[in-house]
């Protein structure tokens, strides 16, 4: 018999990382990634789905090497700490559906929870409402989760088949680092203006990731475990370290001139509103877009960056949910669903209800 | 006579939640808690331990073993 030991599952080993990351993703900002955008999962999903062509706003398309290079880090982790085990069957197709919710949810905020304290940490105060709906939406999942909530169990099975995710990443890290352009109509596709338009370098973008991926892997960093696990059982382990990555990006936004705060930036010389990057001012969607991701999150077990780094790891049911979220943000961007366009209101009702219809058909009596 | 808990292959926090509806009437005694994964080890462990639990684990069949005892 042995001990639980390791200084990553330590309370210090999570806030160092906690900081660590913070001190990482503004550091991407200022390299070159959109503002208060230096690690968003479902921004970069999106971003993604745009470079493939799968939705056709012009100013989101980029295939941004952080999201496969989070997935590999991970896996590089788990294979290095002997951790790497392929496992999936508790309700594939649920949690597709799942990672879809969560991701429209996410584009009505326009930002994944990651981003939501980034935005924070950069003085956009509109997060404050994001991050309110976001505990609301992981408090209902928590109510669900005592009553019983429950997707079933994975198996294990052949190691083998929990190479098919690092495959697809490992092939998207290639594409962007070739980036093909086969002109009009054809892949790849790449934002001239916008938030598609600005990154980092892409070698620094994928170092700094695979760094993030193998240090969240070791500590099992989540953004919405760390609010569950509060309003659960009063357990605040994964909270310090997310409020350590909001206090060091605070302090590298400082350091970097990067820090405004307010719900907007002032207006520009002919008397327009400057909105925060990436961000409007529509506080009823910033909250419910939030809480539809929130809840879509805790029913499935892990924010968005946790979904990539257990896929990485060989949990097949996660990787399903990723391609969920894939989808997701090129539903959302077609159907006119994104931020504050015309159709977010109604999805964002919509998908509650559906959501919710999904927490009460997976209560199990008895057992649990 | 020991209380099983079978967690393997439940999402977070599902394994943390059945470890923590076990133990909540006893006094002491010991509880094997089986999960699948070094994540589901740390965070039972985490747990119990917060309640007073001296908690040691082995891997068994592709499986890890949890103890629990007070």
């Amino acid at each position: 018999m042995s001990k639980v030991t390791g200084f990553f599952a330590t309370r210090w080993g999570i806030i160092l990382v906690g900081a660590l990351i913070g001190v990482l993703a503004v550091t991407l900002q200022k390299l070159g990634n959109p503002g208060n955008m230096g690690i968003c999962m479902a921004c970069f999903e999106r971003d993604i789905t745009g470079a493939l062509g799968m939705h056709r706003a012009a100013i989101v398309q980029y295939l941004r090497p952080e999201i496969p290079a989070f997935l590999l880090g991970s896996f590089i982790a788990a294979i290095a700490f002997r951790e790497f085990r392929f496992r999936s069957g508790s309700a594939p197709i649920v949690r597709f559906f799942l990672g879809m919710t969560a991701m429209i949810g996410a584009l009505v905020f326009l930002g994944c929870p990651w981003r939501a304290m980034l935005r924070l940490a950069g003085g956009d105060w509109n997060a404050i409402v994001g991050i309110v709906g976001l505990v609301i939406g992981v408090g209902v999942g928590v109510l669900f989760l005592k009553k019983g909530f429950s997707l079933g169990r994975a198996h294990p099975e052949r190691a083998g088949f929990g190479l098919m995710m690092p495959f697809i990443m490992l092939a998207l890290l290639f594409l962007a680092v070739i980036y093909p352009n086969y002109g009009e109509s054809a892949a790849l596709f790449r934002s001239e203006s916008g938030p598609g338009s600005m990154n980092a370098p892409v070698l620094i973008s994928i170092g700094i990731a695979l760094l993030v991926g193998f240090l969240a892997q070791r500590t099992r960093f989540c953004t919405m475990g760390a609010v569950r696990d509060v309003l659960l059982m009063r357990d605040f382990h994964l909270l310090s370290g997310v409020i350590a990555l909001v206090a060091a990006a605070f302090v590298m936004n400082l350091v970097f001139g990067q820090f405004h705060p307010g719900f907007t930036r002032g207006l520009d010389a002919a008397g327009e509103v400057i909105a925060q990057p990436a961000a409007h001012t529509n506080q009823l969607l910033n909250f419910g877009g939030m809480v539809l991701a929130g809840l879509s999150f805790a029913l499935a077990g892990g924010c968005p960056g946790r979904q990539i780094f257990l896929a990485g790891e060989g949990d097949g049911d996660a990787g399903v949910f990723v391609l969920g979220m894939f989808t997701g943000s090129a539903v959302a961007h077609n159907f006119l669903m994104v931020g504050t366009q015309p159709n977010a209101p109604l999805i964002v009702g919509v998908g509650l209800v559906f959501v919710l219809l999904v927490g009460f058909v997976s209560l199990e009596r008895g057992e649990a | 006579m020991t209380k099983t808990v079978d967690a393997r292959g439940l999402s977070c926090p599902q394994p943390v939640i059945m470890t923590r509806k076990a133990v909540k009437d006893l006094d002491g005694g010991e509880v094997t808690v089986l999960v699948d994964t070094m994540t589901q080890v740390q965070n039972v462990s985490r747990s119990a331990q917060k309640l007073g639990w001296d908690v040691s684990f082995e891997e068994k069949n592709e499986a890890f073993e949890l103890l629990l005892k007070k």
